[in-house]
């Protein structure tokens, strides 16, 4: 039996169009806009200032406290200004605007493709160069991957296993799918580096089944290293999720409010573990990310190399313009993705794609009474009661749905997604969540 | 300019009335078997409950609630054909309206429409009945092929009135009618395998899951059988129990009305393993020889105590 995880799931069309399409540089637009938070924690303090000269790499904002990241330029040119830029968030973000001239990379860093294998560095060294990097998980949460990394001492211990996640369950996506296809062995090292770091002698890949053709290749080349191992994965939504993963892989499932270490699991994702190979090995900071760009509609459907910055309008118009009938923009997946509302939101460490929906698919059909059919709570992979949840969310009542598990909903979306009375519940289970957070919070805060 | 929402994007594109359609398409062995061994006053029965249903609801809908109607959905057909097999094929249509009324009326739109309702509406309606009219609700036509008569078909007993009255050497048929339907009762009681083979139909469909149409059927069969063991003179093999008085139907259709059961897989099994017991009880030791309606109404009470009380299994173990 093909593994998966053992509680809900769903299993929308999966839609891959950008399949084997292969990856394709974009080129660099006039003008970039980087965020300074582009990743989970405290935004990026800028270092430069308006007329700055800066060359691809160039660092432009320096990771501020514990839980951050540094941000370098992507391009090279002249800095225009300091100013906002609204990102996918829809929110107005501090953002440095950049003029391009020419292509000049920073002298330490190798672009070329030539394959480097060996690493002599420590642990912490190598950790040191991925915070150096500014990398985050590239799977769309974006925390900082070098503390993901530094786990203190008693943890430490517990790291048995890394578990690459290579499943990218979200429907239309394919750029992890391509990024496998032509950089295998460049990820293989990259994940070397990564169980080095943590000191795990055993990592395993997880990729669903409607990838053979990355399965195949991976498995042919970890036959050159050692401790890799992939595991073919029933394709179910949302398998990516970093809980879900490890109980499909490993048949352990992480309590309420724990991290994976609990469970001897550090996981990462496969296009973070790209980005290490090209932080350690290559000296590349993380300046340009691969990003899917689909929709039924959409002319053609690619998987572009792109620099961060860039604005999703260059990506739309290199994939065929944007179709008449669009009525939504997302960044990221259909399930879990955000809608954008403007076309000049530059890509982010974070943005693993750019859907296209149409009119006819953006509107939401009109919800009716619950039928307590129970298709929800079938379909939550957390084993939550999402109807319950969402009814205590709407009714204001935090203490139910505290009890009821609500901060361990992980907003993948399937109960919306399932059920028949098109009941938005994930829309109440999130502001439910957001509130019952706080309010844990300041107990913990009047406690001490 | 976009549409700007959160997420899901997407939707599986399932709805109510997709819902309530399977579940009629799962109905139709039954309603043929029905028809063949009833003809016309099946017809019309069904009929007239299926068209009075729907107006009782658009009626309350539009002029006491002054709501938008939601007819369409397909839950008022859906009731009107349960009830209708829940009731005797000879029954006047005056009869038959009246128990739609309470159907839709008491049992279904006071408590808000569907989702809200806490008893199963066609049982309502059918108990209803089977309280003020005792005599025409219990008097069944006997089975034909294709009958042209309707109110003045010849009546029989049912098998488990036949029972209740003289015991189990009273038995008058083989199980092997009891599982081709032919047989008197309400027009429901015919046909074993139409009822599992439109459970069979809403399994593959995934319109209902297994739990609470097999805990019924096991725990009816675990209780008379129990009986059955102590005294097979007094008490009737279990499998004539399965197969007979509405229990298919209740276990398949009734009992699994998605308003009106728990919904984690636990509070199912509790809730099925009840209604056989209840039925077991009712059958064996009460005034009524049929026992299903009142049991998965009194299961149906019980609902939103079950769901209080069986959380689904939550990631972690806790």
């Amino acid at each position: 039996m093909t593994k998966t995880f053992r509680i809900g799931g769903i299993h929308p069309p999966e839609s891959k169009l950008s399949a084997g399409q292969g990856i394709i540089p974009l080129g660099i637009p006039a003008r970039v806009v980087v965020p300074m938070w582009q990743h989970i924690g405290t935004p990026a303090n800028p270092l430069v200032q308006k007329g700055t000269r800066v060359k691809v790499g160039t660092l432009l904002g320096e990771a501020a406290g514990f839980i951050s990241a540094g941000v370098h330029s992507p391009v090279s040119g002249t800095v225009e200004k300091i100013d906002t830029v609204i990102d996918a968030s829809g929110y107005k973000r501090p953002a440095i605007h950049i003029e391009v001239e020419g292509d000049e990379w920073e002298e330490n860093i190798d672009h070329s493709i030539a394959i480097v294998r060996n690493c002599t560095l420590t642990p912490e060294q190598i950790i040191r160069k991925i915070a150096t990097a500014g990398i985050v998980g590239m799977g769309g949460a974006t925390f900082p991957t070098h503390v993901k990394l530094s786990l203190s001492p008693p943890l430490a211990t517990c790291a048995e296993i890394l578990i690459i996640n290579a499943v990218e369950c979200e429907p239309y996506l394919t750029a992890d799918h391509a990024l496998m296809l032509s950089k295998g062995e460049e990820i293989l090292i990259g994940i070397s580096l990564l169980m080095q770091a943590v000191k795990v002698r055993r990592a395993v890949i997880g990729i669903e089944k409607n990838k053979p053709d990355a399965i195949n290749l991976l498995s042919e080349l970890i036959k050159r290293f050692e401790g890799i191992e992939v595991i073919p994965l029933k394709v179910q939504y949302p398998q990516g999720g970093e809980k879900q993963l490890i109980d499909a892989v490993l048949r352990r499932q992480i309590k309420s409010g724990a991290l994976p270490i609990s469970v001897g699991a550090v996981v990462q994702n496969i296009g973070t573990a790209f980005a290490v190979y090209e932080a350690v090995q290559k000296n590349k900071p993380l300046i340009e990310r691969i990003v899917t760009v689909t929709g039924k509609t959409l002319a053609k459907p690619s998987n572009f190399r792109v620099r961060i910055g860039t604005p999703v309008v260059a990506l739309i118009e290199a994939a065929g313009g944007l179709p008449k009938d669009t009525g939504k923009i997302i960044g990221g997946g259909p399930m879990m993705g955000k809608a954008l509302i403007s076309t000049d939101v530059p890509v982010t460490k974070g943005t693993s794609g750019i859907l296209l929906l149409t009119r006819k698919e953006s509107v939401r059909q009109e919800e009716s009474n619950c039928i307590r059919c129970a298709k929800c709570i079938n379909a939550c992979p957390m084993g939550l009661n999402p109807t319950l949840l969402s009814t205590a969310a709407e009714f204001t009542q935090w203490e139910m749905a505290e009890k009821n598990y609500i901060v361990d909903c992980i907003e993948c979306g399937s109960c919306s997604y399932t059920c028949p009375a098109a009941r938005p519940l994930l829309d109440h289970i999130r502001q439910g969540k957001n509130k019952v957070m706080g309010i844990i919070r300041a107990r913990k805060a009047t406690n001490v | 300019m976009w549409y700007v929402s959160s997420s899901p994007h997407i939707h599986s594109g399932d709805t109510v009335s997709k819902n309530m359609l399977s579940v009629l398409v799962a109905l139709i062995p039954a309603c043929i078997v029905a028809l063949y061994y009833y003809g016309l006053g099946m017809l019309m029965v069904t009929t007239v409950s299926v068209v009075s249903c729907v107006a009782v609801e658009w009626a309350i809908q539009k002029y006491l609630m002054r709501k938008t109607s939601t007819i369409n959905d397909g839950s008022a057909i859906l009731t009107g054909v349960l009830l209708a097999l829940n009731l005797p094929s000879n029954l006047p249509v005056w009869i038959v309206i009246v128990g739609a009324i309470a159907a839709i009326g008491i049992g279904k739109m006071p408590f808000g429409g569907l989702g809200n309702n806490i008893f199963n509406p066609a049982l309502v309606g059918r108990i209803f009945l089977l309280i003020s009219f005792p005599a025409q609700m219990t008097t069944w036509p006997v089975p034909g092929f294709f009958p042209m008569d309707y109110t003045d078909a010849e009546t029989g007993a049912t098998l488990l009135t036949v029972l209740q009255s003289g015991g189990a050497t009273a038995l008058p048929q083989g199980v092997g009618s009891l599982l081709s339907g032919d047989m008197g009762g309400s027009l429901g009681l015919a046909g074993g395998v139409a009822m599992i083979g439109g459970l069979c139909y809403m399994l593959v469909r995934k319109t209902i899951t297994w739990h609470i149409p097999l805990s019924v059927m096991a725990s009816t069969i675990l209780f008379t059988g129990v009986m059955h063991a102590v005294d097979p003179t007094q008490y009737i093999s279990p499998l004539i129990h399965l197969f007979s008085g509405g229990l298919l139907l209740g276990a398949i259709f009734m009992a699994t009305d998605y308003v009106t059961s728990p919904m984690t897989p636990v509070g199912m099994l509790v809730y099925g393993a009840g209604i056989g017991l209840l039925t077991a009880i009712i059958r064996l030791f009460g005034a009524y020889p049929e026992g299903m309606a009142f049991a998965i109404l009194i299961m149906n009470a019980c609902t939103p105590l079950i769901n209080t009380y069986t959380k689904p299994k939550h990631f972690g173990g806790c």
